[in-house]
């Protein structure tokens, strides 16, 4: 049968069609190698033992580390899971068990899924004018419920989805044998869905590890070690800002290599969130 | 103490109740006090400058003047560079996604994709202003510039004059694009998925190709999670700030050429934060996160009513 030169022309359009998505798919793991490629290049040449050993040291000198920024980092993110997961738990537990069909759930509901979708630089300046302008310096812990409140949406948007998973008749026989609520969801559906809510709190921990733009006013940054929650914190991402934009070449090696540290810590939580998430499936 | 701890054990039901109850509030407290304290923490700006600081083009701290219209700007045209790649691209990676490749690659090629959205944005400005920008500046403008021949292509040869310095309004475009790229594209992997079989096999059966299915029946049956994954999007675009401060330029001006440095409201805090001494010139940062605040609630409020109304009209999954 001759195809007719409409039928030729919708074919080879679909042809273009098909070759470009392909490319457009290939467009998108290119540039995931060429960064990635990018840092661990340029990372890994600056990462030495004086790299997680040392101080900052002034530009030129070329021994300095950034010890004390890993530690703040380390510090803040534990800070504000410590804060944002419970809170974010809970909410989570309230959405699934108790508000779910309530005028106030509901409202909760289309709130976090509006919090998730703010800009970390806003709840960064929030932050700043909460804890910040009234106690007149800037924190370590400042920085971490600016994390925290980033972190707390996400928790319990997983915590009722995952919670939702877990079958009816798990809770009806838990209350059936005389369980409080309380116990029935603490001891039954915690347990049931464990895997589940400890992704969710990996890739809340992943999410804001990374984060600059809430630090900035809050924790900001120093060169020396923290000695208390109460006193600019030196972190990685921050320095990473201020390296960067700096015209020393030992500072923007160091700013490299910290964005190495980041990079690989949250990738590889991510994978294991996944990793987790894909085994409960 | 055993009191307490009998009225406990006896109301924990009531507590525990009430426990979670007061987590999900302190949600509503963030949201509502977010509004409040950076209005509050403007006040002298608002009173100041009203709301005539919208359309106004001018940030002078030297005289202690101050106007949004240039960072909005630049932050509605970065958007629209990204908005303007992204989409499409995202149309046609679902599509491979979904309909061309082979399930393992498509698994593979989804999981890379999603791996995107997990690179802090602070890597992406690292790569942008070290990396991307110099090769902007090098091979990429020249190339539409003098190859192309764009400059000289009447109206929108406007965009492209200028000298290609790398930073500016195209390179952090671009960079938002590959950022929202995955988001984007991963709702609509899950759109196109959702549209049922017997629908797509029934324009197959009229003798359709592949991409006129895609384009007059799946687009069409998920018009409505296309749009909602464009919004969401959007949102991640608008209020991005670390990669577009790194490459944007960081200049109060607005021009019509996408070559010329820029600024965008969330850029424009994060860069002159630490210099803002003077009262009023803070304030003038705080009531621009104000409007990137209200910006990025109305675009949100938007896209999860769309959701909402979304779920009931294709059941739930999505």
């Amino acid at each position: 049968m001759k195809k007719t030169q409409n039928v030729r022309r919708r074919e080879v359009i679909n042809h273009i069609v098909s070759v470009l998505s392909g490319l457009a798919a290939l467009v998108g793991i290119f540039f995931l190698g060429w960064i990635l490629w990018t840092v661990a290049r340029q990372g890994l040449a600056a990462l030495n033992l004086d790299f997680f050993t040392k101080l900052p040291a002034p530009p030129g000198s070329d021994s300095g580390g950034l010890a004390n920024a890993i530690a703040g980092t380390v510090v803040i993110t534990l800070l504000a899971t410590v804060i944002g997961v419970p809170l974010g738990l809970f909410t989570g537990v309230y959405l699934s068990e108790f508000g779910r069909v309530s005028h106030f759930g509901r409202m909760v509901r289309f709130t976090t899924n509006i919090t998730t979708g703010i800009p970390s630089i806003i709840v960064g300046l929030f932050v700043y004018t909460l804890l910040v302008v009234p106690f007149k310096h800037f924190s370590a812990y400042a920085g971490a419920v600016a994390l925290a409140i980033i972190m707390l949406p996400v928790v319990a948007r997983t915590t009722e989805d995952m919670l939702a998973l877990v079958p009816n008749a798990l809770r009806e026989s838990a209350l059936a044998i005389g369980m409080p609520r309380w116990r029935m969801i603490l001891a039954i559906l915690f347990r049931a869905a464990r895997s589940g809510l400890l992704t969710g709190t990996l890739l809340a921990v992943a999410r804001v590890s990374g984060e600059t733009a809430p630090l900035i006013f809050t924790a900001m940054n120093s060169p020396y070690w923290m000695k208390s929650l109460a006193e600019p914190t030196a972190n990685l991402t921050v320095t990473i800002f201020n390296y960067a934009m700096s015209p020393f070449d030992d500072w923007k090696r160091l700013a490299w290599g910290a964005s190495l540290l980041i990079m690989a810590t949250v990738l590889a939580v991510n994978i294991l969130a996944r990793y987790l998430l894909r085994e409960k499936k | 103490m055993r009191r307490l701890r009998e009225y406990l054990s006896e109301h924990f039901e009531t507590t525990f109740r009430g426990f979670t109850v007061l987590c999900a509030a302190v949600v509503l407290i963030i949201m509502a006090a977010m509004f409040f304290n950076l209005a509050w923490n403007a006040r002298l700006a608002i009173g100041q400058f009203g709301l005539g600081f919208l359309w106004r083009d001018m940030w002078d701290p030297a005289l202690n003047e101050y106007g949004a219209l240039s960072s909005i700007y630049g932050t509605v045209v970065s958007t629209v560079i990204a908005m303007t790649v992204a989409v499409p691209m995202s149309v046609v990676i679902a599509l491979f996604l979904v309909e061309l490749a082979h399930p393992t690659v498509s698994k593979v090629v989804g999981a890379a994709i999603e791996l995107l959205a997990a690179i802090p944005s602070i890597i992406y400005g690292m790569w942008g202003l070290f990396v991307f920008a110099p090769l902007m500046a090098e091979t990429v403008q020249p190339f539409l510039q003098e190859t192309l021949g764009l400059e000289n292509v009447p109206g929108i040869g406007r965009l492209f004059t200028g000298a290609p310095m790398g930073i500016g309004m195209l390179t952090s475009g671009i960079i938002l694009a590959i950022m929202i790229l995955p988001f984007i594209s991963a709702v609509m992997r899950d759109v196109f998925a959702m549209v049922p079989a017997v629908v797509k096999e029934s324009a197959y059966g009229m003798g359709s190709t592949t991409w006129e299915v895609t384009r007059k029946v799946t687009l069409r049956y998920g018009i409505q999670g296309v749009v909602g994954a464009c919004f969401l999007g959007l949102g991640r675009a608008i209020g991005e700030t670390m990669a577009v401060t790194f490459v944007i330029g960081n200049a109060h001006r607005i021009s019509l050429s996408l070559y010329d440095p820029g600024n965008s409201i969330a850029s424009t805090i994060a860069n002159e934060f630490a210099e803002a001494s003077d009262p009023l010139y803070l304030q003038a940062l705080i009531y621009l996160g104000l409007v990137l605040l209200v910006m990025t609630f109305v675009i949100q409020m938007i896209a999860q009513w769309w959701v909402v109304r979304l779920k009931k009209s294709m059941g739930a999954g999505l």
